[in-house]
């Protein structure tokens, strides 16, 4: 601080007591921004304030009466003004700097909507015969087009959803309650390691060695449960959406497992040792308090997963068979598609109007995965309103 | 007797029920598992996923019953959830020790330095020969050059949350930086696309654009990581900074970001780790390219994840190549894991005193 400004680096003990203030508080080192005007005074009367009781066990013998210590501090303040702004500006450049990083994030994040919303417009506002050359006649329209693709991917996330939130909830209680201590980190660490491994390696994966594996038990399937229209009509090989929503939901498994985790963590030790003193099994415990606290966690984590689950591209694209019907045919191929599959399938050897189109699916998504993304952080945050558990 | 034994065995002497003896789990499994090979000889061919998954069937059922008549329906709910959530453990690890063991043994197939030495140009048809040579610096020039991006951003906007974010300001860069964590990767691919064809052109194609979107999936996870080191820094190193009459701009710098710094890299190493393997938005944006391209601000450069999907959609001796490509690319995140990992452990700020 001292060679900030030469000015404050007099004799006069009071002024570093001021100086210390003005470090931790923004407000009064940003009213010594404007030179000579009521900052001043103000800021040299407290000064005044902090030698009367700051001086003394400091050691600071010099000063005799607060008054005296507020005319010399504002003397000095005010004849040495030239350059303070740039002194300033060099103390607090790098406030400055971190400052535009954080408003890059705002901007960069209003440019991905803006840049999208600007390049589907020609698509939103085209004529519909032109849009028809397109997307082919029978979407009819834009929003046709988009329709089953909205469908097919929330069908998919949601399928994932309701297989993977099961099995985390339990993996997550296996970690945190029931699993030796020691061991619990080496499996933490094991099911991060699942979370490390690439999209692509999961498409690999599931389409080369899930999908063959798959193959008898969805034909058991449809054999003794196919009277069930969901289970009906499968067709080897096993490149439906059921399959692409199983190699999801191991994709997603970690993320809404590690939230779970470190939610159950967090329940109040002395809610747990309440349950144990009243004679409840473990499992009671659980039902009792771990569960009732961790509730809304299980619910943002499950939010968090649904929207890695609707923007996953590589493992539909490569498992499941396309087609944009809305049907509710699980083991039937070529009659779902993801929004984020078919831009990807498609992009590449796209030009003008379809490109338009494509992107403006994209921004579907944008917004679906922005509306379930924000969805779960209000209710973390609302969680952390009533953290007052113990 | 038995008031005796539940003395011995439960956690209050006041528990009325008899417990079953402490191996009863053990012996059931192995009984259940007996039984369950058994009933597949006499019917069909026994294989080792029917055993497991009918023995496991045949175990839930044998002790929630056997505790029930013995212990009673709480002791009986108690273990029935206990197998289930053990069960949904060993349920989990399938997938991740199937696809480690898939991809290593077909993966190690086409291994060799030449695979790892040559690019493909001149490659075609059912070609043995070729390789990931182009493809793997491709990732690795791309996935350098958007941690250059990211990482400056990422720790400044961090700096900026931890040491002087107030107000709204700093509540809605947090809120938008998770919002940021949740950018499907497809549609960071498709802005980087627009943002830089509107730029330079439609038919422009680079590296850079490639780390454009990277860079946007990246930093918000840089940001999580070092707000969260720098908020593990003790607020007594701070306030020992100033009292000593340092600035604040050279608290951060020679105090917090210092004792910080095994924190900040373990969270960058793990964000290169998980924007290294994204495929989408590099589909769109870099594409894929014969011959090795180390020019990043001009024409489409390869990357492994791109070129095992490729690979992968042409078939036939391409397939091999994908899973070797895999295999690379696997290595690569788990070393970075593994790296994270000993940094961390290393590096760690000492918080006791």
């Amino acid at each position: 601080m001292t060679q900030l400004d030469p000015s404050l680096s007099g004799p006069q003990g009071t002024r570093t007591g001021a100086q210390e203030r003005s470090s931790f508080s923004p407000a009064v080192s940003s009213s010594a921004l404007e030179p000579g005007q009521s900052g001043l005074p103000g800021q040299s009367v407290q000064s005044g304030q902090v030698g009367s009781w700051g001086g003394a066990p400091l050691g600071t013998t010099k000063q005799s009466g607060t008054q005296g210590g507020a005319n010399q501090g504002g003397g000095a303040f005010g004849s040495r003004q030239r350059g303070k702004v740039a002194s300033v500006f060099a103390a607090r450049w790098f406030e400055f700097l971190s400052t535009a990083a954080g408003i890059t994030i705002l901007v960069v994040l209003a440019a991905v909507a803006g840049f999208l919303i600007y390049e589907a417009w020609p698509a939103i506002t085209a004529a519909p015969e032109d849009l028809q050359k397109v997307i082919g006649a029978n979407a009819g329209s834009l929003l046709g087009y988009i329709g089953p693709l909205v469908f097919g991917t929330l069908l998919s996330a949601i399928i994932a959803l309701v297989v993977a939130v099961p099995l985390s909830v339990a993996i997550a209680l296996f970690i945190s309650h029931y699993s030796p201590r020691r061991l619990a980190g080496v499996i933490g660490y094991v099911i991060d390691l699942l979370a490390a491994i690439p999209s692509v390696v999961y498409g690999l994966w599931g389409a080369l060695w899930l999908a063959p594996q798959l193959d008898p038990i969805f034909t058991w399937m449809t054999n003794s449960l196919g009277f069930i229209p969901l289970f009906a009509g499968y067709q080897a090989p096993a490149k439906n959406v059921l399959t692409a929503s199983l190699v999801l939901a191991v994709m997603i498994l970690p993320i809404v497992t590690a939230v779970t985790r470190e939610i159950f963590l967090q329940t109040p030790r002395l809610h747990e040792e309440a349950a144990l003193a009243l004679g409840a099994t473990r499992w009671e415990l659980v039902r009792m308090t771990v569960l009732p606290f961790g509730r809304s966690g299980i619910v943002s984590a499950s939010m968090l997963g649904l929207g890695r689950a609707l923007g996953e591209t590589m493992a539909v694209l490569m498992i499941l068979s396309p087609g944009t019907m809305y049907s509710f045919f699980l083991l039937k191929p070529g009659q779902h598609q993801t929004i984020a599959a078919n831009i990807a399938a498609k992009f590449p050897e796209s030009s003008g109007l379809s490109v338009s189109a494509l992107i403006a699916t994209g921004l579907a998504l944008f917004i679906i995965t922005l509306l379930v993304n924000m969805g779960a952080r209000w209710i973390v945050s609302r969680r952390a309103e009533f953290n007052g558990a113990n | 007797m038995a008031i005796l034994t539940a003395g011995g065995e439960a956690p209050g002497v006041l528990a009325s029920a008899p417990r079953l003896p402490k191996w009863t789990p053990w012996v059931f499994l192995v009984g259940s598992f007996a039984v369950s090979y058994l009933a597949l000889l006499a019917f069909s061919h026994p294989n080792v996923a029917g055993v497991v998954v009918l023995g496991v069937l045949i175990y839930a059922v044998a002790i929630t019953v056997t505790s029930r008549r013995v212990e009673g329906s709480r002791y009986a709910a108690d273990r029935f959830a206990t197998t289930l959530v053990v069960v949904a453990f060993g349920i989990a690890l399938i997938p991740l020790v199937s696809l480690l063991w898939t991809v290593i043994a077909r993966g190690l197939k086409v291994m060799s330095f030449d695979f790892l030495n040559t690019n493909m140009v001149g490659v075609f048809g059912q070609m043995t020969e070729g390789g990931i040579f182009h493809a793997i610096w491709g990732t690795i020039l791309i996935t350098a050059a958007a941690t250059v991006i990211s990482v400056p951003i990422g720790i400044l906007t961090a700096v900026y949350l931890v040491e002087y974010g107030r107000g709204a300001l700093a509540r809605g860069v947090t809120f938008f930086v998770d919002v940021m964590t949740g950018i499907p990767s497809i549609v960071a691919g498709l802005f980087a696309f627009t943002l830089f064809t509107l730029v330079f052109g439609p038919a422009y194609r680079a590296g850079i654009m490639g780390a454009a979107a990277l860079a946007v999936l990246m930093t918000p996870v840089v940001i999580r990581s070092v707000e969260e080191m720098l908020r593990l820094v003790p607020n007594e190193l701070r306030e020992a900074s100033y009292a000593l009459g340092v600035s604040k701009a050279r608290t951060i710098f020679k105090v917090v970001l210092r004792t910080a710094v095994g924190g900040i890299v373990t969270g960058v190493m793990l964000a290169i780790a998980r924007v290294i393997g994204e495929t989408a938005p590099l589909l769109l944006t870099v594409g894929i390219v014969n011959e090795t391209n180390w020019n990043l601000f001009e024409g489409r450069m390869t990357t492994l994840p791109v070129f095992a999907y490729r690979q992968y959609a042409q078939g036939g001796v391409g397939v091999d190549r994908a899973w070797g490509a895999a295999l690379v690319l696997i290595v690569i995140v788990m070393v970075l894991n593994l790296l994270a990992r000993l940094v961390s452990k290393y590096f760690a700020p000492k918080l006791e005193r």
